[in-house]
């Protein structure tokens, strides 16, 4: 429990001092605030696919909903930007909560459709509703967020805003997974019936995980509205859904900080393979698929194995000399 | 105490349970036996609400649960195990049985994601709790191993620690015998007296006729889908159209 803690504190402290300490130019500290963004966004679909064992096509709807609802009522209607951020995350997680019953009943591939479909739905309206949304050309003008007359409007303002937000979800997460729900959780992904059996409810915990992280999602649109105070349809599409499954899965189901890692290879990847110009593509899809070869358990099993092989090369060196 | 009213179940064009009827009497140790595909499984499915069925009724403590989900039925004190254990095997032993404390703890998401005082209390409280449970059935040694690296035979035993965290009224043991080599399987008999002296009724289903003539105060006995025999061990194992049944009519 108190090592947990410390290696929680240890993670926030790089995050929050060194990393921007190293990081002053823009475009850098700019990709790590979407690496804030990514993450907590993994992090939500990480408690639905890699703890209750229910997978989501529909992750980019839920963050693409968040970050429309803030920026309407706030641009549109002029409400409080922190007062409507929380409206949408709790409106969003009833919307989830409601449409959960009733998809969540469906497991595999017909799960991944259903979720697919709701992403795909959600990604249309957004696209025509052009009074509301202003359509395909996007929603502008969005105000930065503020406390009283500071006001967050620079990258190295909303990187700290980000991450504190994203070291939150991380902490919540963390203690959750930890817990009896992350247990009775786990105990769904395995078994189902043998879950019910001993008396928990699945259908409900499931329809909850799923309203938990569309809120988390939610939380991280609201985010990136008022960092970047302009939103299109094109960033929430069903590509984007897909790529939080793979920062996931690369990182490692299950594991919190797992999301953390892949959701900052698949945010980096891009813009490493950029020397490579028309072939970045190649790369991109050579490298994942030895990854999933390689590290089926995903770079978190990755680290701790070369963690555990340092650590005995070097208990190995100290018993030499003694 | 459990009433099982003229259960029929139909698969398709067959029929699995052709109107069962008996009931289980508090504290006892009841067996339901019969050659394979009898329907003793199918019966216990139906009853711990997994199958739901064709026709008839259910009643436990004169409460008709019947259609019941099985969740509902685990908190109402009708707890089952399977015939091939399902334990969580990414948990350790003693995460398994804490999981079966499940319905003994209360705190929400919200209480444990902010991890509040009464919600470390609380994991304080089923932690050792788990730990009295294992020590129990007599694995409390191997609490912090996988539970996908137990052998069989004390898998079995964590499934039962498992099964009895939710305090049940009622245990149905689908076969726990199976598997199991014979000095596991006396100390089974063993275990499931122990249970039954700390007041819990017991169900089970077996093939291991020593273990079930052994520790059952009742026997039920299940042919084709239809109840051939009923009464105390002395009584089913003089009985011929039982005999018949097993040995085949000559």
């Amino acid at each position: 429990m108190q090592r947990e803690l410390l290696k929680f504190a240890l993670f926030a402290a790089v995050v929050l001092v060194v990393a921007p300490l190293y990081f002053q130019g823009g475009y850098i500290l700019n990709v790590l605030v979407f690496v804030g963004i990514n993450t907590m966004l993994a992090i939500g679909l990480n408690l639905l696919l890699g703890f209750a064992g229910q997978i989501s096509l529909g992750q980019a709807a839920f963050y693409g909903l968040g970050a429309y609802v803030s920026a309407i009522l706030t641009t549109t209607h002029g409400f409080n930007p922190w007062l409507s951020m929380i409206f949408a995350a709790l409106a969003i997680g009833a919307l989830a909560f409601v449409i959960g019953f009733p998809i969540l009943k469906l497991k595999g591939h017909y799960l991944a459709m259903a979720t697919l479909g709701f992403g795909i739905i959600v990604y249309i309206v957004i696209n025509e509703y052009v009074d509301l949304t202003g359509g395909p050309s996007g929603f502008p003008g969005i105000p930065n967020l503020s406390i009283g007359s500071f006001s967050f409007d620079s990258d190295m303002k909303n990187y700290y805003l980000i991450w504190g937000a994203t070291l939150g979800v991380m902490l919540l997460a963390i203690n959750l997974a930890r817990s009896r729900i992350g247990r009775a959780l786990r105990a769904i992904h395995d078994s189902e019936v043998a879950a019910q059996v001993l008396g928990i409810n699945a259908r409900l915990l499931k329809v909850q995980i799923f309203a938990c992280s569309a809120m988390i999602s939610s939380l991280a649109g609201s985010l990136y509205a008022h960092y970047i105070t302009f939103v299109s349809p094109s960033t929430f599409g069903f590509g984007f859904s897909v790529e939080l499954l793979t920062m996931v899965v690369i990182g490692g189901l299950g594991s919190i900080y797992g999301s953390f890692l892949g959701a900052t290879l698949i945010t980096l990847l891009p813009e490493i393979l950029r020397t490579f110009h028309d072939y970045d593509i190649v790369f991109y899809g050579a490298l994942l698929m030895i990854m999933t070869i390689f590290l089926p358990g995903g770079l978190i099993q990755g680290g701790t194995l070369a963690w555990n092989y340092l650590r005995k090369s070097w208990s190995g060196k100290g018993g030499a000399d003694a | 105490m459990l009433e099982v009213k003229e259960i029929t179940c139909v698969f398709g064009g067959l029929i699995a349970l052709d109107q069962v009827s008996f009931a289980i009497r508090q504290g006892e140790i009841t067996g339901v036996i019969g050659p394979n595909g009898a329907g003793k499984t199918t019966l216990f499915n139906i009853v711990s609400g997994i199958y739901s069925r064709t026709a008839g009724q259910i009643l436990f403590n004169g409460r008709d649960i019947s259609g019941l989900p099985p969740d509902q039925l685990a908190r109402l004190g009708l707890v089952r195990t399977f015939q091939n254990i399902e334990l969580f095997g990414q948990m350790t032993v003693l995460e398994n049985v804490m999981v079966g404390l499940h319905t003994k703890s209360r705190c929400g998401i919200l209480a444990c994601a902010l991890k509040l005082p009464w919600h470390l209390a609380e994991e304080r409280r089923i932690r050792s709790r788990a730990l009295e449970l294992l020590d129990y059935v007599g694995i409390a040694d191997l609490a912090e191993q996988s539970a996908a690296s137990l052998p069989f035979g004390k898998g079995r035993l964590l499934e039962i620690a498992r099964a009895l965290a939710l305090e049940p009224q009622i245990m149905l043991m689908d076969e726990p015998a199976a598997g199991l080599n014979s000095r596991e399987t006396w100390e089974l008999g063993d275990l499931i007296r122990k249970i039954r002296s700390s007041g819990v009724t017991v169900v089970l289903v077996e093939h291991d006729m020593e273990l079930v003539m052994d520790v059952c105060d009742a026997i039920v006995v299940l042919n084709l889908g239809q109840k051939l025999a009923e009464g105390t061990p002395r009584q089913i194992q003089d009985n011929s159209a039982v005999i018949a049944a097993y040995l085949g009519e000559g």
